[in-house]
């Protein structure tokens, strides 16, 4: 192409058409339009969106949750700094997604984890998730579900025991099971002053709503409206990002204002679990509490809107992201009321994860002027 | 080729788990840890070499039509022998851990493998390389799996605790996950390794010739007249 505007432009003959220079003229693929994004904006746009989250996790944890957050965050870095220098590639922990991953990592734990198991998740999540498939964008599952999902499975019982919140004093009731008896008599004598800086003392824990909603034959207690308030601005037991809502929600509005995610995923997903449960619920009362619960109660929230969401795993084409997200949604409402964990969301987004290239496949826009052939 | 070269190929470039990619449900069924690789590795090698031995010697003399199943009733032959050897004198430990796995050696395929591939037309010696060759093969790779398996979940080997402040257990390797996750990785570096080796000597490394589907005729009936 080049060879032949040189040519053009050197014949004395056709003056009157001046081409620019061809070395100034730059060919590439399209898009040739370019809104000034990238991986590093995007990325610290995504963090920013995370961070009020985090603080409220920090609020109603303690300490000991900025310490989980920082120590995941730390080691998933250093564990990307480390590997790109031994497999000779080039530094990209300061693109920011490595500091994502760690931050959700932290996330999704308990604010009483020991210090290694945040390392080994760190290990599962950038090497295991991310790097062994090739970096950033060649990840076929979320790496911090890949962490959160090998870390449930490989201590189960670390990874279920959970911190109890600032004010527990709703908690109180024995009869809503959130804490048993000897708890209790702890938390009374302790009192709420104390929790803040010593959230992991003397080994106190709570269950989180869809642990007891697992067992229970009524959920008189759990969907009390005064619980649903707590578990709405995360005055709750769980892992420390998942538990406030109302954050994440704030969040989540950052994300769709730069449109870094797709609406359609979070509403496909968040509404056919509410849809599902609203339907069990009003057929059988005594099987599942109503869908209120379900989006409040554990980790539909932050799974629907920061994981489900992952630009690398999730389907490309607005067709596709209501498929992913239905499909979300039923395994998740099938593990959270049939499956033995209490808890579907990271499960349902790493199956539908695997799916995503299936559905890319068959989700495919209709090119433009295409006429399907006709079937003899 | 000859005999040593016959039994060196089943330890490393034509390793029946890593490289012929054989025996995947014993592999990963029952390698949660090193002990139960070896059991597994060794009742293996025991069937593989009689297995090998006898369809060597009745290989002229069976009907092409219905060699499998007297393939099959041979194998089976040997497994009984070795089932019920295990059952006397094995530890019960092992033996309750092996469990089915044992009488499903029947079907596996390596043992089925190699009598359809090589027993069947190579004389006694060389089939006898082979099964060992084969046989301890498996065996070891079962054993570095279960060993890479019971270490990263427990931080012991052959039940002998070598990091003796790892207290929690890790259960994510020694369960069926991990089990995928870490074979997955064993067969990435090997063919790293084969590479590197291949690229020292200024070559690209393939694979074996002849390790695709075609070189199984298990299914086929075309030589036969």
């Amino acid at each position: 192409m080049t060879e032949e505007k040189k040519t053009i432009k050197k014949d004395p003959e056709s003056p009157l058409i001046i081409l620019p220079d061809p070395k100034e003229l730059i060919v590439s693929t399209s898009p040739h339009l370019h809104n000034g994004g990238s991986v590093k904006k995007i990325m610290y746009i995504v963090i920013l969106a995370l961070l009020p989250s985090c603080a409220a996790g920090v609020y109603f944890f303690g300490i000991d949750a900025l310490r989980v957050l920082l120590l995941c965050t730390i080691f998933c870095v250093a564990l990307e700094v480390i590997w790109c220098k031994c497999a000779g590639k080039k530094q990209t922990w300061s693109d920011g997604s490595a500091i994502i991953t760690g931050l959700l990592l932290g996330m999704n734990l308990s604010a009483g984890v020991p210090w290694w198991l945040c390392l080994v998740g760190a290990m599962l999540a950038i090497i295991l998730g991310k790097q062994l498939f090739g970096g950033l964008g060649y990840n076929p599952f979320n790496p911090a579900l890949v962490a959160r999902v090998g870390l449930l499975i490989g201590f189960p019982k670390l990874m279920t025991t959970w911190v109890v919140p600032k004010k527990f004093s709703y908690m109180m009731n024995p009869d809503a099971g959130f804490v048993n008896t000897d708890q209790l008599e702890k938390l009374k004598s302790v009192g709420e002053s104390i929790i803040p800086f010593n959230a992991n003392i003397e080994g106190l824990t709570c269950a989180t709503p869809l642990s007891i909603a697992k067992g229970a034959d009524s959920f008189q207690h759990i969907t009390s409206p005064e619980a649903i308030q707590n578990y709405f601005w995360g005055n709750v037991g769980g892992c420390i990002g998942e538990t406030s809502v109302a954050f994440l929600l704030l969040g989540a509005v950052i994300l769709l204002a730069f449109k870094l995610i797709r609406w359609q995923v979070p509403l496909a997903y968040i509404g056919t679990v509410a849809i599902i449960t609203f339907i069990l619920n009003k057929v059988d009362p005594s099987l599942t509490p109503g869908p209120i619960f379900h989006i409040v109660a554990g980790g539909l929230v932050i799974g629907a809107f920061f994981m489900a969401t992952d630009m690398v795993t999730s389907p490309m084409t607005k067709k596709g992201a209501f498929i992913f997200g239905i499909g979300c949604g039923i395994i998740t409402t099938a593990i959270r009321i049939w499956g033995s964990y209490p808890e579907g969301v990271s499960f349902s987004i790493l199956f539908m994860n695997a799916l995503t290239p299936l559905i890319d496949r068959y989700s495919g826009g209709k090119p433009f002027g295409y006429i399907k052939k006709k079937k003899n | 080729m000859s005999l040593l070269t016959e039994f060196m190929k089943g330890l490393w470039r034509e390793n029946p788990v890593l490289v012929l990619l054989l025996g995947m449900c014993p592999t990963l069924a029952v390698t949660s840890n090193a002990m139960n690789g070896l059991g597994m590795g060794l009742a293996t090698l025991c069937v593989l070499l009689g297995s090998n031995i006898v369809i060597s010697i009745i290989r002229n003399i069976v009907p092409k039509k219905i060699r499998i199943p007297c393939y099959i009733v041979v194998i089976a032959t040997f497994v009984t022998v070795v089932e019920m050897l295990m059952k006397a004198y094995a530890p019960p430990a092992l033996n309750t851990a092996l469990g089915i796995f044992i009488p499903l050696i029947v079907v596996n395929c390596i043992v089925l493998g190699r009598a359809e591939a090589f027993a069947s037309k190579s004389s006694i010696s060389s089939s006898i390389a082979d099964g060992l060759g084969m046989g301890i093969g498996f065996t070891l790779a079962l054993v570095a799996l279960g060993g890479a398996r019971e270490f990263l979940s427990a931080g012991s080997l052959f039940e002998y605790k070598i990091i003796t402040s790892w207290t929690t257990k890790f259960m994510l390797p020694s369960q069926s996950p991990g089990a995928f996750i870490i074979l997955g990785l064993f067969l990435a570096g090997m063919n790293w390794i084969n590479m590197r080796k291949a690229a020292k000597q200024n070559k690209v490394y393939t694979p074996p010739q002849g390790f695709d589907c075609k070189h199984c005729n298990i299914c086929s009936f075309k030589d036969d007249e």
